[in-house]
């Protein structure tokens, strides 16, 4: 049985093509970035130097593209599992537009150098109210919607989706506090150490809530949809769950090892992250799992590939993290490339494909077809970005560890056997590499453009009537 | 120890480790949120241990958007497994190591202990290496190979950031190998700007000899190396050099090393010899430092490191 209302699609069709866009928008300057790395004369403008287009490739991929991405599925998967349209469509509307105010914002912002200093949260005060507004707005319509489903029980996805969302309010608001002196310029409310355990209890859960929680409520609505199988354990998904969202608010000290943090601040932080281990593994084994009986499908579609592995480089990078986090391996790994091929085999491997198989899913269905225009060009899409992510993380894992080493290298005589220099000097092949490595998940992002063009080309928008649930 | 230092070791006057924590209801409110923590996560797991029920897995029970559903698997067994091992692992650390509230743990461990036994442990084993050669004078230290591949080595980890990794400088940071020094290159002298550092001050002269003025001196101070000038200038800038710069510079432009002014009728320029720098310096003044490293290396491997430094102005 269908009614008459529709499913209130124009905020998600807004989300997910500016999700396309920022995506290639963000890679491009990480590509920039990278470049510099290897030809450091690249550096040729004050605003376009490493150090600013460093923040912007950070916050456009992050804020951006994930973000899109989250606001996309959130607002379809939201109003599709609670049989109902969005609550305040006009709220929802100002968040789209709010939200590329934002990134406009910092796309001018950060090239001129204004920044905060504080990592992935480097907008300036002005903007950090402008976000605080938007992600207030975000709550309103996401728990207003749930608050008028028609189905007793609320999915999984929107657990996680739930979970996201006000844990990154509560983060953004804390870590943001400032005093302001001028409007493009404030000092923290946090002073030293303080400051410092504020930031990176900020940073670790805009990777735990931003960049886990909320992707993890994707996949629990789009990999059972697409492979057509019921999700593989209710009971996994509560415990993990429950594990996941108490256990990552411990673990930002991690990134602290070593430093003038309390002793016993860095080994709560490190046990922490090791607990978080099995939590991270559950949602793998849940979505993975999900597909037992359906393995077949993996061969011919591409969709279904870019879900399973994201998921697969999920559980890679859940498994690395608890290990980075250690003090003994972080005395290795710390400041070395190894941290960045961790955070891009998260970021590309887990975040990007998980956005990007989504995405795909989602087009077709904006606009009342089936399939994106070409299934071809999704699969030469998965084939180039799972090459990228390999060769990328690969090369930072070399480098990083050869980087480790070689610091630690000590003569007869105690001094260092190298000079920082010389291990920079070592780093450029695997820089290189890197570089090669974005490029083709750059080049990756521009196919799926092009996919999208031909995809919606010349079709009208589509709302899909809200369903009756189903009483089973 | 001294105050400083025991305050460095997080320690107080009489030696004892101070606490993290600025009351002791901290303390407490830190260890119940962490017992918390790790209960909870003892009581999710535990509350879950189901096994698997004979017969076919059955559906939750609810369907979501026409074709969602969830299956009722019981936990991987493995998965628990890793759960309550990660978990009885923490506890297990939390006893040993610092981590819960105050305690230190039964190991007695500090990350500022580690550091401090580490140290003397690689003083005791370096220390002699770099100690017999303290004893030898400079000229004869840089003149020893292996001595030098011992300066070397240092240099290119504290001084080849700003000095370059041949010593030939940089704009503001003195090339090392070109026998002119702004402080005096006898061996002492060497060896004390390493330990002690330096500060370099030119004060700015912009107002009190306008624009104009300044570029007649510039003018003049290019004359004095021989560089191309505008001559009228560089004449109305000598009665200007003599009112302003001679009480440092000396009356033939030749410096002072007692107090750091360059020679200005050579060719080694410290910020650069075209006209327009040499304006930029006169207006502005300059103010350079070169950090001191008594402290930070001790003097056995300044010694060795003003050797190097000394090795490598011998033609």
């Amino acid at each position: 049985m269908q009614s008459q209302a529709t499913y209130n699609y124009k905020v998600v069709r807004q989300f997910a093509i500016m999700t396309v866009v920022w995506g290639i928008v963000g890679m491009l300057v990480g590509v920039i970035a990278a470049a510099q790395l290897v030809w450091p004369e690249l550096n040729v403008l004050e605003w376009l130097g490493y150090g600013r287009l460093r923040p912007l490739h950070t916050n456009a991929v992050i804020f951006a593209f994930g973000g899109c991405a989250l606001f996309a599925t959130s607002y379809y998967v939201v109003q599709r599992t609670s049989h109902t349209s969005l609550f305040a469509p006009w709220l929802a509307s100002f968040t789209f537009w709010g939200w590329q105010l934002v990134i406009l914002l910092a796309v001018v912002t950060l090239p001129l150098g204004l920044t905060s200093g504080k990592e992935y949260a480097e907008l300036e005060w002005p903007i950090d109210i402008l976000i605080a507004v938007v992600w207030v707005s975000y709550a309103v319509v996401f728990f207003g919607t749930i608050a008028k489903r028609k189905v007793s029980h609320i999915y999984v996805a929107n657990w996680f989706y739930g979970a996201f969302i006000l844990a990154v309010a509560l983060l953004h608001i804390v870590n943001s506090a400032a005093i302001p002196v001028s409007m493009t310029k404030s000092y923290s409310a946090y002073a030293g150490v303080q400051d410092a355990m504020i930031q990176w209890w900020y940073g670790h859960n805009a990777v735990g809530f931003f960049l886990t929680a909320g992707f993890l409520g994707m996949m629990y609505y789009f990999v059972p949809k697409q492979a057509e199988r019921p999700v593989y354990s209710y009971r996994l998904s509560v415990v993990h769950f429950w594990a996941l969202i108490f256990t990552y608010m411990w673990a930002g000290p991690h990134h602290l090892h070593y430093t003038a943090l309390p002793d016993w601040t860095q080994s709560v932080g490190m046990l922490f992250s090791l607990i978080l281990l099995a939590p991270s593994w559950g949602g793998m084994i849940n979505g993975i799992m999900t597909l037992s009986g359906a393995w077949h499908k993996l061969r011919t579609d591409p969709i279904l590939k870019f879900l399973i592995t994201a998921l697969s480089f999920y559980g890679m990078s859940t498994f690395e993290g608890p290990m980075m986090s250690v003090k003994t391996v972080n005395a290795l790994s710390h400041y070395t490339d190894w941290t960045v091929g961790h955070v891009h085999s998260g970021a590309l491997g887990w975040v990007a494909m998980i956005s990007i198989g989504s995405v795909y899913f989602l087009l077709p269905r904006l606009y009342g077809k089936t399939e994106m225009y070409s299934v071809k060009l999704i699969n030469a899409h998965f084939w180039v970005a799972t090459i990228g992510v390999v060769l990328y993380i690969a090369s930072m894992w070399i480098a990083g560890v050869m980087q480790g080493l070689m610091w630690r290298a000590t003569n007869a005589d105690g001094t260092l056997t190298y000079s920082f220099v010389e291990g920079v000097k070592a780093s450029y092949p695997f820089w290189t590499i890197r570089l090669v490595g974005g490029l083709l998940f750059l080049f990756g992002m521009l196919i799926m453009f092009y996919n999208m063009v031909k995809t919606i080309a010349g079709q009208k928008a589509y709302d899909a009537p809200v369903l009756t649930p189903a009483h089973a | 120890m001294t105050i400083r230092r025991l305050r460095r070791a997080g320690k107080d006057k009489k030696g004892k480790q101070m606490a993290d924590f600025v009351s002791s209801f901290w303390n407490v409110y830190v260890m119940g949120l962490v017992a918390l923590s790790l209960l909870f996560c003892v009581f999710i797991l535990a509350s879950n241990m189901t096994k698997r029920e004979e017969g076919p897995v059955q559906l939750h029970g609810h369907v979501w958007d026409e074709t969602i559903a969830e299956y009722n698997n019981p936990l991987p067994k493995w998965w628990l497994y890793l759960a309550w091992a990660t978990v009885i692992f923490s506890i297990g650390y939390l006893v040993v190591f610092p981590g819960f509230g105050n305690r230190q743990g039964i190991f007695q461990w500090s990350a500022i202990g580690q550091y401090e036994s580490e140290v003397a442990k690689a003083d005791e084993r370096y220390a002699p290496i770099f100690n017999k050669y303290l004893e030898q004078d400079l000229l004869t230290v840089a003149a020893d190979p292996e001595a030098n591949a011992m300066g070397q080595r240092m240099f290119l980890t504290y001084c080849a950031q700003c000095h370059g990794s041949a010593a030939q400088g940089a704009k503001g940071f003195p090339n090392l190998t070109d026998d002119e020094w702004l402080h005096g290159g006898e061996p002492d002298v060497v060896k004390t700007t390493i330990l002690g550092g330096r500060m370099g001050v030119m004060p700015p002269f912009g107002p009190a000899l306008g624009a104009e003025g300044v570029k007649d001196v510039a003018n003049y101070v290019r004359s004095l190396s021989g560089l191309a000038n505008d001559s009228l200038r560089a004449q109305r800038g000598q009665e200007l050099f003599a009112q302003n710069c001679v009480a440092c510079h000396g009356a033939e432009g030749k410096g002072n090393q007692a107090l750091g002014a360059p020679d200005l009728t050579n060719k080694s320029w410290l910020y650069g010899s075209s006209e327009a720098t040499i304006i930029e310096t006169v207006t502005n003044g300059r103010v350079n430092q070169m950090p001191a490293f008594k402290e930070f290396l001790g003097e056995a491997k300044v010694h060795l490191l003003a050797a190097y430094v000394l090795s490598l102005n011998k033609k």
